[in-house]
């Protein structure tokens, strides 16, 4: 039996596979199918009813994301009864959307506002006074997310997202016919329902209506007070996404830019989580250190990925003593600017404000924890989205793409190429290893690359021999492979001293508050490979790789932390956690 | 273990105890036949010994001595269809799951009866229930299904009682749960009550619901003979459907096929609600002219009542002029006519009921009972609703009508289920046959004439 089956298109003779869909056959053969609900690898369950086909012999339209090819098939995407079908379709989700495009933060990538341009869909059914609307629900009692029944379109996408990369079932559509809404299995309130903020829905979602709980006002309103000091401090995976925004190439670098427009935004001083990457390197490192030569818990695990702190304290609360105290290197920052840089400076800590630019929702709610602060003053005040960080830069005309290149001089700046890579799944173990093998073995490396930890396998494993020990290290990312590496680790098979864990697959650099692109282009570029390879790129052409060696750190020891791990470290750069496996539970 | 001799035993135990009881006369229109409703109002539903004593597992047993390919060649000689409202051939369901290859096959008896005026479904299981148990016996063997689910709605709690006194017995009797007659076929039957939702009347969305997830319809293909429930090859059968398979398999499919219209033999029971001096329900057979089922067998207009229209099968059907009564029942005799037979229930309208409201009530159904899951029926059902409230109040445009008609096709076209897809039905039938009743409703019609 052949594999493939003739069929026609709009009378073009075709050949395609067994098992392929009508529309992926179209797409292969350049066919534009409209479609809403259809997310490649995600959502395919056929119920927007926008990419309808007419099929030669059946009763009515079928969604061509679900219907399979077949010998002799003839398919037709563009007669009259398809197109007056698309068009109903999204005149009736039109009726119910609430139309806020200019105060929308999906305004330049809304999937729908261009489905209805391309299809020149008037809104008459809305005109009518008399036609009720749905109730508008929005749900923005969360510290992450906010989800706003009035844009939804409830095409499940959000739903199948967290199914496929959590496997939480965090979102479901709740109610029947015209009361279903999208809410978290806890309608009132996603903090409590076991939710991990990756933010993968929001990127799923084709419209705004799930979104970053808002950080621009707070930081708008401390950029208008005179009284407030106001620090700006980008993760590492900000300045390889941000140029998406702009229309640059995915997995540009515009480092220099992002600064100068923190400049032009009116920021008094630049500050870089790089620079506290390399001193978490430091911490963590240390600590790692001290387990080994004096029998602490094994495995240790790293603490920077909020979204995995939010699972383990959420579903594996037996296992936090092998969290590292460690802060994430944003709060560490946060901490440092307010306590030792500001100080420096004769500034306040109280007059100072903190801001972050993160890839991330999760650094949302991890800036909220109560324990997230030093001497009564909050480690960071807000935090704003990669996407956030866009939105300022277009709200404030600012064009990005004639900026000039800043190198701000500020000595919490600077940072070495192990901080660079903190933004990629396996960054922080390489990062960390750096440090960890020289200091164990008392001499330096020329070699610094390590290999084995890179890529995007979603659970990496090493063994190194370090100053006569055998280390095993581990490098696991996403939420699913966390789930499988807890199974690993319960099985008992082996033994590991140090494992890395990202939220999100891919790292940072694929974290939830990153830029939003439209699913063709998500497509065709694998967007995790591209923007790692700018981090590594980085990293390559620094003159320093290796964080022990940042001399803006080591001066903070001198001057302020006396040593890793010391007193004062501990009570500016170490967190405890929590057990709340209540969430669990309320699932 | 149940053997012949032991219900041979029953039989003649029971005959002798219940005297002259079966011999008794039903009250019947000449018109009617009985053979579905054969034991109603006949037997004690309650008693598991007096269906014996009316030869009942005797096409069990039949069965159980047949070849697999030859009880599903019996059923495909019978001609008989489907009776939920679909009309697919039962035989040919059955060949479809019998030749699906897997380790577990299901049954399901679909008693989810829901439309408004339909309760033919309820009347054999309160009557009967031992007819269906072995209907649904006699459809696991055929295709090597062994376990049953009886999927039964919540509002009819009587049938729930009658049901399960029935299941118990038939355990009791080692019908269910042992091996049956000699052979080492075993069956369960296990019955689940529905949560009050009207589309897990629809197959998928049934099978949904017995796996305790949300009432929704899943997309077809594959259909539940391949993939059903828990993704096994699953045969749905509605209630009326199976109860005469018994019968069928006992006196032959020949039998079966010279009853009634050739193209759906048998009887069809059909329920007659509204305006007629004897509203109720009566098993006739099919090609008979509905303007006979009205006045021969409902007895006529009430009194002081106008025809019409009679509407087929409520909130998915459609309207029949006077006109038109001389149109014979039958699926396709009647789709001809853009009627869908459906399960078979008939609402007689008289000249006060008002055909706009009527379709908004029925819209307002379809609008309650959507699932949710697809944009046309989602919100589709929704705006014709509205649309039509707000022509009955008077306040209607032309336009209005032109959008109305224009979303009914379109939810006819595109929408997900059957719900969706026939939610339009009773607006379009009232529009090509009433078109005047909603434009007299328009706002400022017909001044300035």
């Amino acid at each position: 039996m052949s594999d493939f089956v003739k069929m026609t298109i709009n009378d073009i003779e075709l050949k395609a596979r067994k098992g392929q869909t009508v529309l992926e056959v179209a797409e292969e053969n350049g066919i534009y199918i409209p479609r809403l609900c259809y997310l490649k690898g995600i959502n395919n369950e056929g119920d927007c009813r926008v990419c309808v086909v007419d099929v030669d012999g059946q009763n009515g339209l079928k969604s061509s994301c679900k219907l399979e090819v077949y010998e002799g098939m003839k398919v037709n995407t563009g007669n009259e009864k398809v197109k007056s079908s698309v068009k109903n379709s999204l005149e009736l989700l039109a009726a119910n959307h609430s139309f806020e495009c200019w105060a929308c933060s999906r305004e330049h990538n809304c999937e729908f506002l261009r489905l209805l341009r391309k299809n020149n869909v008037q809104n008459p059914l809305a005109e009518k006074q008399e036609h009720g609307r749905k109730e508008r629900v929005i749900r923005d009692s969360s510290v992450s997310l906010v989800l706003d029944s009035g844009k939804c379109l409830l095409c499940g996408r959000c739903v199948s997202a967290c199914h496929t990369y959590t496997g939480l079932d965090i979102l479901s559509i709740n109610k029947r016919g015209s009361d279903s809404i999208v809410e978290s299995i806890d309608p009132i309130s996603i903090d409590n329902s076991g939710c991990v903020y990756c933010g993968k829905c929001i990127q799923a979602c084709p419209v705004g209506a799930l979104t970053e709980k808002d950080g621009i006002m707070k930081v708008q309103e401390a950029l208008n007070d005179p009284k407030k000091f106001v620090v700006i401090q980008p993760a590492p995976s900000v300045r390889v996404a941000l140029a998406e925004e702009f229309g640059y190439p995915v997995g540009t670098n515009v480092e220099g830019k992002m600064y100068r427009a923190f400049d032009e935004l009116g920021f008094d001083d630049i500050g870089d989580v790089n620079w506290s990457a390399d001193l978490t390197i430091i911490e963590e490192g240390y600590e790692f250190i001290d387990r080994l030569q004096n029998g602490g818990v094994f495995p240790m695990f790293t603490s920077c990925s909020p979204g995995w702190i939010r699972y383990i304290e959420g579903y594996e609360a037996e296992y936090l003593p092998s969290l590292s105290s460690a802060k994430s290197p944003h709060m560490m920052q946060g901490a440092m600017t307010k306590q030792y840089y500001a100080p420096k400076m004769n500034i306040k800590p109280e007059d100072v404000f903190v801001v972050s630019v993160m890839p991330c929702i999760a650094k949302k709610f991890e800036i909220e924890r109560p324990e997230m602060q030093s001497h009564g003053h909050r480690d960071v005040d807000a935090v704003i989205t990669t996407r956030e960080l866009a939105r300022m830069i277009k709200y404030n005309e600012i064009n990005f793409r004639d900026l000039e290149e800043l190198k701000p001089k500020g000595q919490l700046s600077q940072f070495t190429g192990a901080a660079n890579i903190f933004g990629a799944t396996g960054g922080v173990m390489e990062a960390a290893l750096r440090t960890v093998v020289e200091v164990l073995e008392g001499k330096s490396f020329d070699e610094v690359e390590y290999k084995m930890v890179r890529g995007t396998e979603e659970i990496k494993e090493a063994t190194l021999n370090v100053h006569g020990i055998d280390v095993n290290v581990a490098v696991v990312h996403g939420v699913r492979a966390i789930k499988e590496f807890f199974e690993i680790l319960k099985s008992g098979e082996k033994q590991y001293h140090f494992v890395e864990f990202m939220g999100c697959i891919g790292g940072c650099v694929n974290g939830g508050g990153q830029p939003i692109t439209l699913p063709e282009t998500y497509e065709k570029n694998d967007f995790i490979e591209l923007r790692s390879k700018a981090l590594y790129d980085e990293d390559k052409d620094m003159a320093l790789r290796k964080s022990h060696k940042n001399r803006a750190v080591m001066v903070t020891y001198e001057e302020f932390l006396e040593k890793p791990n010391s007193h004062r470290a501990h009570e500016m750069l170490h967190t405890h956690y929590k057990n709340r496996e209540y969430l669990k539970e309320s699932k | 273990m149940i053997t012949l001799a032991k219900l041979m035993k029953i039989k003649e135990k029971t005959l002798n105890e219940v005297g002259d009881k079966f011999n008794k006369n039903i009250e019947l229109n000449s018109l009617e036949i009985r053979d579905k409703l054969r034991n109603a109002g006949v037997i004690n539903p309650l008693s598991i010994e007096e269906y014996i004593a009316r030869d009942g597992y005797l096409g069990a047993l039949k069965a159980s001595q047949m070849k697999q390919t030859d009880i599903i060649q019996e059923m495909k000689k019978s001609g008989l269809r489907g009776r939920g409202g679909a009309g697919f051939p039962t035989g040919l369901k059955w060949q479809f799951a019998h030749d699906a290859n897997a380790d577990q096959k299901y049954i399901i008896m679909n008693a989810d009866e829901g439309i408004p005026g339909d309760y033919m479904d309820r009347i054999i299981m309160e009557s009967d229930p031992h007819s269906v148990i072995e209907g649904m016996l006699i459809a696991g063997m055929a295709i090597g299904a062994t376990k049953g689910f009886i999927y039964l709605r919540i509002e009819y709690p009587k049938c729930k009682v009658v049901l399960e006194k029935a299941i118990k017995d038939a355990y009791e009797l080692g019908i269910l749960g042992s091996p049956l007659f000699n052979t080492d076929f075993k069956f369960d039957i296990e019955l689940r009550i529905g949560a009050g939702a009207y589309i897990c009347g629809e197959e998928t969305a049934l099978i949904e619901s017995i796996e305790g997830m949300k009432g929704q319809p899943r997309n077809k293909p594959p259909f539940p003979v391949t993939e059903g429930l828990y993704g096994k090859p699953t045969v749905v059968n509605n209630v009326e459907t199976l109860c005469i398979v018994p019968q069928i398999i006992q006196k032959g499919g020949h039998w079966y096929h010279k009853i009634g219209n050739p193209e759906t033999p048998g009887t069809k029971i059909h329920t007659i609600s509204g305006k007629v001096k004897r509203p109720g329900y009566y098993e006739l057979p099919t090609g008979m002219p509905i303007k006979t089922i009205l006045e021969q067998v409902a007895g006529g207009m009430a009194n002081g009542s106008d025809f019409k229209a009679v509407l087929f099968s409520g909130p998915s059907g459609g309207f029949l002029k006077k006109d038109e009564l001389f149109r014979r029942t039958g699926f396709d005799t009647l789709a001809k006519n853009g009627v869908q037979m459906g399960a078979g229930g008939l609402i007689v309208l008289d000249e006060s009921n008002d055909i706009v409201s009527l379709c908004r009530s029925f819209m307002k159904f379809n609008m309650k009972e959507s699932c949710g899951r697809c944009t046309p029926c989602r919100e589709g059902t929704v705006r014709i609703y509205e649309l039509l409230k707000k022509i009955e109040s008077g306040m209607g445009t032309d336009k209005d009508l032109i959008q109305l008609e224009d979303l009914s096709y379109y939810m006819i076209n595109s929408a997900f289920c059957g719900l969706g897809q026939s939610a339009p039905n009773p607006v379009l039938s009232g529009l090509d046959k009433f078109r005047n009743e909603f434009q007299n409703k328009l706002y400022n019609f017909g001044e300035g004439k």
